[in-house]
C-alpha cells in the first residue's frame, strides 16, 4: 500500500490519475469503516492541501471547500438561507466529529442518514469534481447515486460543494428526528427553505427529507403545492395531503417504514412553519 | 511505511516514527505509553479517546498520526501539570467519576469548554459533552462538576486557597502515581512480578490525603458510616493513572487475536493451521480446542457449566471464539482474519425464545429438551380461586429485548507464567470464580492460577463471567510469552452476556377495596446459547415478580431458554427488571379500574414489618417500601399537578407522571454467598485493609474501608488498602447481586471490631477506649489512662500484621422448596421512582423532565456515592425503557446500539430514605440494582398517563410509540 499527502492539489490529482486511492480527509468514516481490519488501500491524505478549506463567495456563488468541516460551518457568517446547513452542523455526531468531519466527505460517504444532504439539497447545491482531465459540476441529485454510492469517477475528488446565490434566498430550518439526544443516526431529517413575500405568502419553497429514501430527495410536489400560499399553521393541511411520492422508507431497527412517513410529514411541516417564521425555533424534535 | 512524526504532546516536543494513518489514540497509548487516553470504540462513538488538538477536541481514534505533525495535542496527562486542575478536583468532590474509564474523555472536552467559557450553562455543558458516553454516573454529577469548577479556580485567584498556581490544586505527592505531564520514554513494565504482595490498588497514606488542596471531607473517627469522602480511589481516575484491563501491558507479550464464528449456529473445521502459522510471518501459534489441557467448559454455575472456552466444532451462536491466533503485536495489528483456514457451514438456528420452544426444534445442548435450561417456581395459595374472586382483574403482556452491557471499557488483560502459577491481570467483577474457571479449563490446581484485578471500566453483570481469561492463559501457558488481548467493541457486544430479552404474561386481581388478592405470572426468558446466569434469573424472578406487595395468593414460573442468539447472563437486576414493568404496569391499569391514586394504592398494598413474603418470609422489620412510597407524596401531588396545567393548555405534547416500586433481594438466591474480609495493623502504624470487595465503580474500595474503620475506630485515613489479588487477598465474592455493602461490609464490620478487641485485650482495656497513631505509635486511651505499643519493636505475622483478623459473613437464607416457599434472601431493599416527562404526540418522541428517587438503603455508608448508584442506576432505566435494543447481527456497535448521552437524562432529586436492616452493616442494604428496577415501568406508566397507551414491546422507541397513539386514535 501507498501513501501520500501532497500540499499541491495538482499533485494530488495527478497521484489520483495514476492509480487506485482512498482518499483520507476528516478520518470519520474512514476509521470506523476499516475498524480493526489491517489497511490494505493506498491512501490520499488531502489534509495537506490548505486551499481546499474554507468558505469563499464569489459573484454567483458560495463556494465551501472539500476540507471545511462542520465546526467551520458553525463558526461561519453565513445568510439565513444557510440556517439549515448551520443547525445540522451542529447535530452531525458530537463536537469531536463535527471539529475533522468535512462536509463533502459527508456527501461522499452518501449514507442515506447523512445530516448534510438535505440542508445542501434546499440551497440547490452543487459538487466541484475535479481530476487531470478537467472539472465538472454535479447537482447533488445527481451526484449521490444511492446507499454508499456517488458519481466519483476513477481518478477524481470533490474539491468543493457550490452553492448558487440565487438559492440563498429565504430562511431555512432543519429538523432532526433521532432515537436519543447527541450522536444519533437520524430515523428521519427534514430541511425546509421558505422566502415569504411581502404578501405574507410563500414565494419559494425548497424542501428535502433524509433517512427516508436511499437517497435524501427533495419533495418538489409539495414545494409546488406551498408556492404562492400564505404561510402560516393552515399549511398543515397541504403538507398533510402531499403526497410526498419522492420517499421510500424502510423498516429498519431505528424505525418502520410507516413511522418514517408519518413523522417526515410532521418534521416537514415543521421546519416548512420554522424557516418561513424566520424564527429560532428548536432543530432537534427528539 | 513508518514516519517521523514532530509534534507537542502536553507542553513537551515528541517524535515518534508510526504509520501516517496510525490513529493518535493508539499512537499515545501504545507507542508513548501515554494510557490515560482510552479508547472504547475506535469509531467515533463514545468518546473515550477524546483528545485536545490545537485545543479543540477530537476523537484520537480518528485522528491520522500525521495530521498531528507540527501541532499541539493534550491528553489527559496534561491537564494537571503538577497539581490537580480546578476541574479534577471539581470532579473528585462532586462524584462525578465512578469506574472512571470515561473521565479522562469528559475531562478532556470540559476543558475546551471551560477554556473560552468559565461559566457554562447546563445546556452548554451538554453541548460540550454530548460525545462523551458514560455507563455508570448518570451524567448528573457530571454537569455539576464541569458548572461548578470555576468555584475552584476563583477561590484560588482570589487567593483563599494555599495552592500556588492560579486555578489549581495541588495533587498527592505519592512518588508512585504519575499525575503530571511527564513524558516517559516508552519503557517496558519493570518487573511482571510488580504488584506482588502489594495488589494493584493505589494505597491511601494519610501524608497524602492532608497534602491534597482539595476538601475531601474526611471524617474523624468514628464517623466515617454516613460521611461522604471523596472516593478513596478517585485520584488515579481523574489524573489518568488508573490502570485498567488494558492499561499495562509488558511490552514483550504476545497479541492475540480470536477467530470467532460469523454464524448463529455452524459446524467449523480447520485447514492446515501449521502451514498458516509457517507462512505468517511474526505469528507465534494457533491454538484451538485441542490445545486445551483441562476441561474445556465453564460457567460461573458449576452444575450447569456448559461453555467451551474454544468450540469444538460447532459455533452455537455468533460471535462464539473457536480459534486463537497468537503473535507480535505489529504482526497482529496487520493480520488478516479473512485468511485463516477455517471452513463453516451453517445450520439451522433459532433466535426466538417460542421458536426454540417449538415442537421439533433441534435441541441446542443435548438433552436439554424443549431447549429448556432450567425454571423456577413460586407458589402461595390458591391463585385461580383468588383471581376468579377478584373484583377487578387485569390480563396482559409484555416483551423486552437484549439489553448490552456498554461499559465503554472492553475487556482487556494480560497473561503470563510467574513459575508455575499463571498470572492473569484483566478486568473482572469476580477474581474467585475468574480463578476456578481458568484453572479448570487450563487443566492447572487453582492455586495456580492467580487473579490480579484491574481497575475495571464499568461491568454491571457482564464481567462476573470469565471472556479472556481462560484465552490468554492458555497462550500464555502454551508459549510461556505474556499474552495480551483488548477486546474490539464488536467482540465485546458479540461475545460477552447480555440482559435477558423477556416474554412475560401476568393477571393480577384486585378486591373491591384495592387489596391485591392474587397474581399469576409466567416468563420465558431467552438465556442464548450458554447457561452463564441463567439459572439465577429463572429462579429469582418468581422470587420478585409480586413487586414488594402484599401478594396473599401467587404463582410465578420463570424460565431460561437456550437460543442461538447472544448469551444472556447477569445484568443490574438478573430479570428483576422485566418482571417489575409487566408487574408495575399491571398496578397502574388496577388503580385506574379501582379509581384511586396510583401512589395510595401501592402504599396501601406495600410490604410491612411482620408481613410474609410470596415465598412464606416473614420480613420481620427492615421494610422500607412505605416509607419510600409516603417520602414521594408531596412529590407526586406537585408532579401531577405540574402535568395537569401543562396538559390544560398542549394539545400536540402531552406531559405524564408514572410510578413504580423496586424490591431486592441482596446477595445469592438461597446459596451460600460469603464473604471474607481481612485486615491489621503493621508494624510501621497502618491499618492494612485487604479489600476483596473489587471496586467496578460503584465504590466498595471506599464504603468497605469507612465501615472498617468505624469498626476498629480509626480515622479513614489510616487505612491502606490491598487489591482483590488472589494471591494476596480473602475471597470477597463476586461483585453481583447488590452484596459488596452488605456482605463484605458486614465482613468488614466484622473483621474491624475483632481486631479491635484483639487490641483492647492485648492492652487490657475496655471497649470505651479509643485508639490513635503517632506514627509507629498505637496510643489507647481510656478515661486518664493512656497506653503506648511501640508497633516497630512488636511481631510481625505472617501477613505482616503486629494485629489481624480476618472474619466471614454469610447470610443466612434456606433452600426454596418445591413450591418455592423459604427464605431465600437474608437482607430486601426497597424503593420507589417518580418520572415525570413530556410525549410529543406527533413523533412519538419523550423528552424527559425529572425522576424522583426514594431509595431505603437502611443506612447510607456514603450518601454521595449511594446518590451516584441511584443516578446511574436511572441512567441505563431510561435506556432500558427508551432506546436499548440489541440485534445480533445488526447493532454490534455504538452507533446503532444506542445508550444515554449526557442530554437524554433529566435532573434527578434523590431521597436516602434509612430503615435499618438487622443483618447489615451499621443498618446498610444493598442498593446498586435496585435503582434501576423501578426507571423503566415508571417511565412507561408516565407515557400512559401522558398519552393513554402502554408500550407493551420494550424499548418503547419512538416508532413503537407513535404507532400506539396512532392506533388509538384510530379506534377513537
Amino acid at each position: 500500500m501507498r501513501y501520500a499527502k501532497p500540499t499541491d492539489l495538482d499533485d494530488a490529482l495527478a497521484l489520483l490519475g495514476k492509480t487506485q486511492w482512498r482518499v483520507l480527509a476528516g478520518g470519520t468514516d474512514f476509521y470506523p469503516a476499516l475498524g480493526s481490519k489491517p489497511l490494505r488501500e493506498n491512501v490520499l491524505d488531502i489534509n495537506g492541501l490548505a486551499g481546499l478549506r474554507g468558505i469563499a463567495e464569489t459573484a454567483s456563488h458560495f463556494i465551501i471547500g472539500a476540507r471545511t468541516t462542520w465546526t467551520d460551518i458553525v463558526k461561519a457568517d453565513l445568510p439565513p438561507a444557510f440556517d439549515a446547513l448551520w443547525q445540522a452542523a451542529r447535530e452531525v455526531g458530537s463536537v469531536q466529529i463535527q471539529n475533522t468531519a468535512t462536509v463533502a466527505g459527508n456527501l461522499c460517504n452518501a449514507s442515506p442518514a447523512a445530516d448534510g444532504v438535505p440542508p445542501l439539497l434546499i440551497l440547490d447545491a452543487d459538487a466541484e469534481l475535479r481530476s487531470l482531465g478537467g472539472t465538472r459540476h454535479l447537482p447533488l441529485g445527481d451526484f449521490i447515486l444511492g446507499n454508499r454510492r456517488t458519481a466519483l469517477l476513477p481518478g477524481e475528488m470533490v474539491t468543493a460543494i457550490r452553492v448558487p446565490r440565487s438559492s440563498a434566498v429565504g430562511a431555512s430550518n432543519f429538523q432532526k428526528l433521532g432515537a436519543r439526544r447527541y450522536l444519533v443516526i437520524s430515523i428521519a431529517m427534514a430541511a425546509a427553505r421558505i422566502a415569504v413575500g411581502e404578501d405574507g405568502r410563500i414565494a419559494d419553497a425548497a424542501i428535502a427529507v433524509g433517512s427516508c429514501s436511499a437517497v435524501a430527495k427533495r419533495l418538489t410536489g409539495l414545494e409546488a403545492a406551498l408556492r404562492g400560499l400564505p404561510a402560516g399553521p393552515a399549511l398543515r393541511d397541504i403538507v398533510a395531503e402531499a403526497r410526498l411520492a419522492e420517499l421510500a422508507p424502510i423498516d429498519d431497527v431505528r424505525g418502520t417504514a410507516e413511522y418514517r412517513l408519518d413523522a417526515a410529514r410532521e418534521i416537514v411541516f415543521r421546519a416548512v412553519m420554522a424557516a418561513s417564521a424566520h424564527s429560532g425555533a428548536e432543530t432537534v424534535v427528539a | 511505511m513508518n514516519t517521523h512524526i514532530d509534534f507537542e504532546l502536553n507542553g513537551a516536543a515528541v517524535a515518534v516514527a508510526v504509520s501516517p494513518v496510525a490513529r493518535l489514540a493508539s499512537v499515545l497509548r501504545e507507542e508513548l505509553r501515554l494510557t490515560g487516553t482510552k479508547v472504547g470504540c475506535d469509531a467515533g462513538d463514545c468518546g473515550a479517546c477524546t483528545v485536545l488538538l490545537d485545543g479543540e477536541p477530537v476523537c484520537g481514534c480518528l485522528v491520522p498520526a500525521a495530521s498531528v505533525s507540527g501541532r499541539k495535542v493534550r491528553t489527559v496527562e496534561g491537564l494537571a501539570n503538577g497539581s490537580l486542575s480546578a476541574l479534577q478536583a471539581s470532579f473528585l468532590e462532586q462524584g462525578a467519576a465512578q469506574c472512571g474509564i470515561c473521565t479522562p474523555g469528559l475531562l478532556i472536552a470540559a476543558t475546551a469548554l471551560l477554556d473560552r467559557n468559565p461559566h457554562p450553562d447546563e445546556s452548554e455543558v451538554r453541548d460540550a459533552l454530548g460525545g462523551v458516553l458514560c455507563r455508570c454516573t448518570g451524567y448528573r454529577k457530571i454537569i455539576a462538576a464541569v458548572m461548578g469548577a470555576s468555584r475552584y479556580a476563583e477561590q484560588a485567584n482570589a487567593g483563599a486557597a494555599p495552592h500556588p498556581p492560579a486555578g489549581t490544586f495541588s495533587p498527592q505527592v505519592t512518588g508512585r502515581r504519575e499525575t503530571a505531564a511527564t513524558l516517559t520514554p516508552p519503557s517496558p513494565r519493570p518487573s511482571l512480578g510488580e504488584g506482588k504482595g502489594e495488589g494493584r490498588m493505589p494505597i491511601v497514606l494519610a501524608s497524602e490525603w492532608n497534602e491534597a488542596g482539595l476538601d475531601r471531607r474526611l471524617p474523624p473517627a468514628g464517623r466515617a458510616v454516613g460521611a461522604s469522602p471523596v472516593r478513596l480511589d478517585g485520584l488515579a481516575k481523574v489524573s489518568g493513572a488508573e490502570k485498567f484491563g488494558g492499561d499495562s501491558f509488558p511490552a514483550d507479550a504476545l497479541y492475540v487475536l480470536v477467530v470467532r464464528s460469523p454464524h448463529y449456529h455452524a459446524r467449523f473445521s480447520f485447514g492446515d493451521l501449521d502451514a498458516y502459522v509457517a507462512a505468517s510471518p511474526g505469528i507465534a501459534g494457533v491454538f484451538t480446542a485441542a490445545d486445551i489441557p483441562g476441561k474445556n467448559c465453564f460457567g460461573v454455575i458449576p452444575p450447569f457449566a456448559d461453555q467451551p472456552a474454544l468450540a469444538e466444532g460447532r459455533a452455537r451462536f455468533r460471535g462464539e471464539a473457536v480459534a486463537l491466533i497468537a503473535g507480535e503485536r505489529a504482526a497482529i495489528a496487520d493480520l488478516d482474519l479473512t485468511k485463516f483456514p477455517v471452513t463453516w457451514t451453517e445450520l439451522p438456528y433459532v433466535l426466538e425464545s417460542s421458536q426454540a420452544q417449538a415442537d421439533g426444534a433441534f435441541e441446542i445442548h443435548a438433552g436439554r429438551a424443549k431447549n429448556l435450561l432450567t425454571a423456577g417456581f413460586v407458589e402461595r395459595g390458591d391463585p385461580e380461586s383468588a383471581l376468579a374472586a377478584a373484583t377487578h382483574i387485569v390480563s396482559g403482556t409484555i416483551e423486552t429485548s437484549y439489553v448490552e452491557h456498554a461499559y465503554i471499557e472492553p475487556e482487556a488483560g494480560f497473561a503470563y507464567m510467574d513459575g508455575d502459577t499463571l498470572v492473569v491481570t484483566a478486568c473482572t467483577q469476580a477474581p474467585y470464580m475468574d480463578r476456578d474457571d481458568t484453572a479448570k479449563v487450563l487443566g492447572l490446581p487453582p492455586e495456580k492460577v492467580r487473579i490480579v484485578p484491574t481497575a475495571a471500566g464499568g461491568g454491571f453483570g457482564s464481567k462476573l463471567d470469565v471472556s479472556l481469561q481462560p484465552l490468554i492463559g492458555l497462550v500464555a501457558l502454551k508459549t510461556g510469552r505474556p499474552a495480551a488481548i483488548v477486546y474490539t467493541r464488536n467482540e465485546s457486544m458479540t461475545s460477552t452476556t447480555k440482559r435477558h430479552p423477556a416474554s412475560m404474561r401476568a393477571t393480577v386481581g384486585a378486591d373491591a377495596d384495592g387489596a391485591i388478592c392474587g397474581m399469576i405470572f409466567s416468563g420465558d426468558f431467552n438465556t442464548g446459547a450458554y447457561a452463564s446466569w441463567g439459572p439465577t434469573v429463572a429462579n429469582r424472578v418468581p422470587v420478585h415478580a409480586s413487586g414488594p406487595y402484599v401478594t396473599p395468593h401467587y404463582r410465578a414460573e420463570g424460565r431460561a431458554i437456550h437460543t442461538n442468539g447472544p448469551i444472556s447472563g447477569a445484568f443490574r437486576g438478573f430479570g428483576v427488571p422485566q418482571a417489575t414493568i409487566m408487574q408495575e404496569t399491571q398496578y397502574d391499569e388496577l388503580a385506574a379500574k379501582l379509581n384511586v391514586d396510583r401512589l395510595e394504592f401501592r402504599l396501601k398494598n406495600g410490604l410491612r414489618n411482620g408481613c410474609e413474603t410470596v415465598t412464606g418470609q416473614v420480613l420481620s422489620a427492615g421494610v422500607g417500601i412505605a416509607d419510600c412510597l409516603e417520602a414521594l407524596k408531596p412529590h407526586w401531588a406537585r408532579a401531577l399537578a405540574d402535568a395537569e396545567s401543562f396538559n390544560a393548555k398542549h394539545g400536540d405534547r402531552k406531559r405524564g407522571v408514572g410510578i413504580a416500586s423496586c424490591w431486592y433481594g441482596c446477595g445469592n438466591t438461597s446459596l451460600p454467598n460469603p464473604s471474607t474480609i481481612k485486615l491489621g495493623i503493621s508494624p510501621d502504624g497502618a491499618v492494612i485493609l485487604h479489600q476483596g470487595a473489587v471496586d467496578i465503580g460503584q465504590g466498595s474500595n471506599t464504603v468497605i474501608a469507612q465501615i472498617a474503620a468505624d469498626a476498629l475506630g480509626v480515622p479513614l485515613e489510616t487505612l491502606r488498602l490491598k487489591s482483590a489479588d488472589t494471591a494476596i487477598t480473602p475471597d470477597a465474592g463476586k461483585t453481583s447481586a447488590s452484596r459488596q455493602t452488605f456482605v463484605s461490609g458486614k465482613a468488614a464490620e466484622r473483621a474491624g471490631r475483632s481486631l479491635r478487641e484483639k487490641i483492647l485485650r492485648f492492652a487490657n482495656v475496655s471497649e470505651m477506649a479509643a485508639l490513635q497513631f503517632e506514627g509507629a505509635v498505637l496510643v489507647i486511651r481510656e478515661g486518664d489512662a493512656v497506653r503506648r505499643l511501640a508497633l516497630a519493636g512488636m511481631k510481625a505475622d505472617a501477613d505482616g500484621f503486629v494485629f489481624g483478623a480476618e472474619e466471614t459473613y454469610d447470610p443466612p437464607v434456606t433452600p426454596l422448596d418445591a413450591k418455592g416457599q423459604g427464605k431465600p434472601y437474608a437482607q430486601y431493599g426497597f424503593g420507589a421512582q417518580i418520572a415525570e416527562l413530556e410525549v410529543d404526540m406527533k413523533l412519538g418522541t419523550v423528552k424527559l423532565i425529572k425522576f424522583t428517587a426514594a431509595h431505603d438503603v437502611g443506612k447510607a455508608i456514603n450518601p454521595l456515592l449511594a446518590e451516584g448508584q441511584i443516578e446511574g442506576g436511572i441512567a441505563q432505566g431510561i435506556g432500558m425503557a427508551l432506546m436499548e435494543e440489541y440485534i445480533p447481527g445488526r447493532t454490534e456497535n455504538l452507533h446503532d446500539y444506542l445508550i444515554p448521552t449526557i442530554g437524554d437524562v433529566p435532573p434527578i432529586e434523590s431521597i436516602l430514605i434509612e430503615v435499618p436492616d438487622p443483618e447489615g452493616p451499621f443498618g446498610a442494604k444493598g442498593l446498586g440494582e435496585h435503582v434501576l428496577i423501578p426507571t423503566a415501568p415508571a417511565i412507561l406508566n408516565a407515557i400512559r398517563h401522558a398519552t393513554g397507551i402502554l408500550v407493551t414491546k420494550i424499548p418503547a422507541t419512538p416508532s413503537r410509540i407513535r404507532a400506539a397513539i396512532r392506533e388509538a386514535e384510530a379506534k377513537a
